[in-house]
């Protein structure tokens, strides 16, 4: 595959020295593959600009093909989702306005109409598909005329607030953890950390929160028992829902840094006589962290996932417990809803890992691990 | 070279020096005994005190979810409004919830529902992720292009949606929560064993097989199957902890195992109403799910390292 896109930027053919950061360029004579007829340079001694052009736009065609096959792809899975929740929301025996009050006739027949109930599955499905991309998500069924995306919109506020806060402090302290336990390798330090993400990862977040809101709360009164005004409010279910992410992280983090403090550039920086931090921060740290991106896509999923437990425990009014009443009310719309507009977060940020993953990752910038 | 011989140092006197009889000269015998892969992998687990730990954690509690419910002379639904909200006690040692039932079989009648659905869970996951993953590997090519897509598709969609959603169309019981969570969890496993097959198939004894005209199916489970069983087998055991997660978040938020049935989860919903005046209502059903968690964790990270000591970091 990699032809074509080289193809496109006039080399027949890019290889990569396998052991030594040189890049040869080849120049088929006549479209022959023949390596008799073959013009090789070497990109790395030989440095015409235009070379480095080629080179580049090689690689940023490398990288668009790869981040335009990821985008793809999740526009696929979106679509198969939606058609799916469609599909078991309508595989439900009965209409899911029957369970309202005895209404007369005409009364449920005009219901039936103002939803669209009338008209054949598949119209149905169209109409949802073109208000979906448009942005509409229908209107609630049990809290009468209320539009879901407003609904949404309306609930998104603190949700986010407290997933945002949690990325955060489950990033930093994690690869705080992470990097004092690599420091530390197999001595006190190193220890506790390891502990202390041992018990985040074994805690769930609705035993954590309980715990932290009985202990913080209840007995020391250091904040409030429940509700998201004060920014201290955010303290505790932040904690709860980032144990288990700082465990992770801590964990993936300490494993790759131990091995990459090992590695011979760390032994050549050290020779140096660079300064421990330096060595870490600026060389260590950056050639450990990919775990730590790739793992960022599913973080969202996992606070996302937390949220739902501890906004209940905390009584705070944002979309993981409207989620949960819409499942119990058996709210169809809002329950499609909520699915597409979870699935959309979830799927947008796995892909915006996927696309920091190559940044971050220089093999995957010559297209080598693209594949 | 001859001529540069060296001088013996000083301290190294004739007298220190003695010949050697026959029976001694056995520097190159092999004094260990020989062990099979699985011995040597027993070893090294037993060595490792916190898996261990871990594995007598878990039997402890299997051993406690069969016995305590069967011997006690409570049972986990009977109401007993005489005696509600006791603090622990001789008679009730984890004391009562609010309808007055023993805390105690109550809890490990939890530890039932919570192994019960861990290792139903795990196993499912593990016959369709082999056989899937079994197909992927071997065939390679178009049919792995194919399949591998299908699972990229069904793993990309957020798999507490899933869960959810189905329980929406189904009645909340243990068997919805079960096969909810099979449709998203035997991905990982099928990707673990495609990746072990794929190195597998290749091997001199695979070969030999098929030369003697074994077809695909009995090479995959005769032959590679068996000897990808560590890493499947770690996976396996991880897949148990997420399991028991997964039904006691569910039955926390109410959408899994409905009163009576004891669940940790719809325990610890319980438990979280009551904190502020019944404490150990919550603590002992969070106690024993994180304590069951944590033992699962320990116990495949440790099996894992017994697997592959190159891994252990």
């Amino acid at each position: 595959m990699s032809s074509l896109a080289a193809s496109a930027s006039g080399v027949d053919e890019v290889r990569d020295h396998p052991e030594s950061s040189i890049t040869f360029l080849v120049f088929h004579r006549s479209g022959s593959n023949n390596s008799k007829f073959q013009r090789v340079y070497i990109a790395n001694y030989i440095y015409p600009f235009e070379m480095h052009i080629k080179i580049w736009k090689r690689v940023g065609d490398e990288m668009f093909r790869y981040i335009a096959s990821k985008f793809i792809f999740m526009l696929l899975s979106l679509f198969v989702l939606v058609s799916a929740t469609f599909l078991l929301m309508n595989a439900i025996p009965g209409s899911p306005l029957q369970s309202e009050k005895a209404t007369s006739e005409q009364v449920q027949k005009n219901l039936e109409a103002y939803y669209g109930l009338d008209k054949p599955l598949i119209v149905q499905y169209g109409t949802y598909l073109k208000n979906l991309v448009k942005g509409d998500l229908g209107i609630s069924m049990k809290k009468k005329f209320q539009s879901v995306d407003k609904m949404i919109a309306n609930s998104f506020g603190p949700s986010l607030r407290l997933g945002i806060s949690a990325i955060i402090t489950s990033v930093v302290v994690g690869c705080t953890l992470g990097i004092i336990a690599a420091m530390h390798h197999r001595k006190l330090l190193d220890n506790v950390a390891m502990i202390l993400a041992v018990i985040g990862l074994a805690v769930p977040s609705m035993v954590m929160g309980p715990l932290l809101q009985y202990f913080f709360a209840v007995k020391l009164r250091w904040f409030e028992v429940a509700g998201l005004e004060n920014p201290m409010d955010y303290v505790l279910p932040t904690i709860a829902l980032a144990s288990g992410p700082i465990a992770v992280i801590a964990r993936l983090l300490r494993s790759t840094m131990i091995e990459v403090l090992n590695s011979d550039f760390i032994k050549t920086a050290k020779s140096k006589g660079l300064s421990g931090y330096v060595i870490v921060v600026r060389h260590a740290l950056r050639n450990s962290m990919l775990p730590v991106v790739t793992y960022l896509g599913y973080l969202t999923a996992g606070v996302i996932t937390g949220s739902v437990v501890i906004e209940k425990i905390f009584a705070i009014p944002g979309i993981g417990k409207f989620f949960v009443e819409s499942v119990i009310n058996r709210d169809y719309p809002l329950i499609m809803g909520t699915t597409i507009f979870y699935a959309v977060l979830l799927m947008t940020t796995r892909f915006l890992a996927d696309i920091a993953y190559v940044l971050v990752d220089p093999r995957m910038r010559t297209g080598k691990g693209a594949k | 070279m001859s001529e540069q011989k060296q001088s013996t140092p000083s301290f190294l006197k004739p007298e220190l020096f003695r010949k050697l009889k026959r029976d001694e000269y056995s520097a190159e015998a092999v004094t260990r005994k020989s062990l099979t892969s699985w011995q040597d992998i027993r070893m090294r687990m037993m060595e490792n005190k916190l898996a261990m730990t871990g594995f007598w954690i878990i039997v402890g509690i299997i051993a406690a979810a069969i016995l305590i419910p069967w011997l006690s002379p409570f049972d986990h639904f009977t109401n007993d409004l005489s005696s509600t909200n006791k603090v622990p006690n001789g008679t009730n040692w984890f004391g009562t919830d609010d309808l007055g039932r023993d805390m105690l079989v109550r809890t490990f009648k939890g530890a039932q529902i919570s192994m019960f659905v861990g290792i139903v869970a795990a196993l499912i996951d593990l016959i369709i992720g082999i056989i899937y993953g079994g197909i992927m590997g071997y065939y390679g090519g178009k049919v792995d292009e194919v399949m591998n897509r299908f699972a990229e598709i069904i793993y990309s969609i957020p798999y507490l949606l899933v869960v959810i959603l189905l329980l929406v169309v189904m009645e909340p019981s243990l068997t919805t929560i079960i096969v909810a969570m099979s449709i998203t969890g035997w991905i990982n496993m099928a990707w673990i064993v495609r990746a072990q097959i794929m190195q597998l198939k290749n091997q001199e004894y695979a070969l030999a097989s098929k030369s003697l005209g074994a077809g695909a199916m009995r090479i995959i489970f005769r032959h590679l199957i068996p000897n990808a069983m560590g890493p499947i087998l770690v996976t396996l055991t991880l897949t148990v902890p997420n399991a028991i997660f997964t039904e006691a978040f569910l039955s926390f938020l109410g959408l899994g195992v409905q009163s009576p049935a004891a669940s940790w989860g719809t325990m610890i919903d319980d438990g979280v109403k009551a904190m502020t005046i019944y404490p150990w209502r919550l603590l002992f059903p969070a106690f024993f799910l994180s304590l069951t968690i944590f033992a699962f964790n320990v116990f495949g990270d440790g099996l894992r390292d017994a697997f592959d000591p190159k891994l252990k970091k």
